[in-house]
């Protein structure tokens, strides 16, 4: 089906039905991953793949057009090129130990030595959070990095609209009472499940990415109903760009303290007397970076992306 | 007391199932898009309250219970809502189509 | 009994698939994509049962949520769009 979905993509030339194909590909790639029995990832990629993804790309769709251009010239060079590297690409694989197989080196010296060691050193029940948030630390804080800069980057190609200080009515769904009030309803709970999502990380899946997406998504409702002025009453675009930074600075703040605190840049185990708690208080704090500066970007070029919608039809006023 | 809960849990799963296949083969076989939104909409949140409730007793008391009944009550407010709003959006483009213009 | 609701779940995506792929109107596509969302959330539903692994069920709350909101938006897309297909004509 995957196979089927990404041959669709590739050729179909209405852009919508793109999108929607996409959006089958994320869920249909997140059931593959529970399959293989990895949650967290499952999570992330249906947050991100199946919900967000789409979402910004109709965004995009609303601003320029249905329909793909008709691509005159035939590459083929690009095509044998693309053609070898896949090739390449593909022998290379074979190189590889076995799906799974037991002796893999990864499944020989690191893995059984997370598996083994997590608990004593860590003591969280979900492994998964272990290695993101404490053993590989640094590719985590990378990782707030690159979507800060995403959203930066974002923010300095599509500039943010001020929050307006008079409000008009909104405009677009005056007329949706069902999904006005249905969305009222369900926003609160939504929130609420991500903060849940955020803080209970370390025993089932979840941890900032997924709790920051869904917040955001969570906004995203509320924006797409009430018009993006009146959202920037409720979330301005200010407290925005403040909290997306924020979350980055706490992450570092955490490493900046375990070095003050004698050990190492984000070393948790000195943060406190118990090296144990230390870790706990590590992971939690910088998930929390994680979690707020993921949501921050996530509206943020939302609000980048709606904005322009709707500057775009006052210009044509 | 056990042998009847399973029971009642997979009759549930049973007849869950089978509304939702009779759903999807609506939806292959139905001629127009408002007809196959009917079967899709109608059964859906039925068949999913069937499943969810099958489900549910087969959990017995525990987290898992609570979070089945709170993946029922999102779907209890989300699929009608979605079916609306499908429903609404057609009807706009086909009165679009025919008149040529909305009196709205 | 579940390993025939999971059959029958993953015969019931196929089937929405078809209708994805053939479905004249985009709005038959729309409706697909919504079934199939529908019926991945009671698939991992059922699959945690069967794996006796509940924390699948915070995943079907969220692809819940997911199918939820890219229907909600694929239908204010083509409101937009109709809005300003409407505007343009109106103008001429």
């Amino acid at each position: 089906m995957l196979f089927a979905t990404a041959i669709g993509i590739v050729l179909s030339r209405d852009l919508i039905a793109v999108v929607m194909l996409t959006g089958i590909y994320g869920f249909l790639s997140a059931s593959f991953f529970v399959l293989m029995d990895a949650v967290d990832v499952a999570f992330t990629e249906a947050a991100v793949g199946a919900g967000i993804s789409p979402l910004l790309m109709l965004l995009t769709l609303a601003m320029v057009g249905r329909k793909e251009q008709a691509n005159r010239s035939r590459n083929f060079f690009a095509l044998m090129l693309v053609t070898i590297t896949g090739a390449l690409l593909i022998i290379g694989t074979f190189g590889m130990p076995e799906f799974g197989s037991a002796n893999a080196p990864a499944h020989t010296h690191v893995a059984p030595r997370y598996i083994e060691q997590s608990g004593a050193e860590i003591g969280i029940p979900n492994i998964v959070t272990s290695v993101l948030a404490s053993y590989r630390g640094f590719d985590t804080f990378g990782e707030v990095a690159v979507i800060f800069t995403a959203g930066i980057g974002v923010l300095s190609l599509l500039m943010l609209k001020p929050a307006p200080s008079q409000v008009p009515l909104s405009n677009g769904a005056r007329h949706h009472t069902v999904l006005r009030i249905v969305s009222k309803i369900l926003i609160p709970p939504i929130l609420l499940f991500a903060l849940y999502v955020q803080f209970h990380g370390d025993y089932g899946p979840g941890g900032g990415f997924q709790a920051g997406v869904i917040f955001a998504a969570g906004i995203i409702l509320y924006t797409m109903f009430f018009g993006v002025d009146v959202a920037q009453q409720v979330v301005s675009s200010a407290v925005l760009r403040v909290l997306a930074a924020f979350g980055v600075l706490l992450y570092g703040s955490v490493g900046l303290v375990s070095m003050l605190n004698g050990g190492e840049f984000l070393n948790y185990s000195v943060l406190a007397e118990n090296p144990l708690t230390g870790q706990h208080i590590g992971i939690l704090v910088i998930e929390l970076g994680v979690g707020i500066t993921v949501a921050a970007v996530m509206v943020m070029i939302f609000y980048c992306f709606a904005g322009q919608q709707s500057k775009q039809v006052e210009a044509e006023e | 007391m056990n042998d009847a809960i399973g029971f009642l849990s997979g009759a549930l799963l049973l007849l869950g199932s089978f509304l939702i296949f009779t759903g999807a083969l609506g939806v292959l076989r139905f001629p127009d898009t408002l007809s196959r939104m009917h079967a899709a909409g109608v059964t859906e949140t039925l068949a999913t309250t069937l499943l969810l409730m099958g489900l549910m007793l087969l959990a017995g008391w525990s987290l898992v219970l609570l979070k089945l009944i709170m993946i029922l009550l999102f779907i209890l407010f989300t699929s009608p809502t979605s079916s609306h709003a499908l429903a609404k959006a057609v009807w706009r483009h086909q009165e679009d189509e025919t008149k040529g213009g909305r009196h709205d | 009994m579940l390993a025939v609701t999971t059959f029958t779940l993953i015969l019931v995506m196929a089937m929405a698939l078809i209708r994805g792929f053939a479905g004249p109107s985009i709005f038959d596509r729309v409706l697909a994509a919504n079934l199939f969302g529908t019926k991945t959330v009671l698939l991992i539903a059922v699959l945690g049962f069967l794996f006796g692994r509940p924390e699948f069920l915070d995943i079907a709350l969220l692809y819940a949520l997911m199918n939820f909101i890219s229907v909600i938006a694929i239908l204010r897309y083509f409101e937009h769009t109709q809005k300003a297909e409407e505007g343009r004509s109106a103008d001429e």
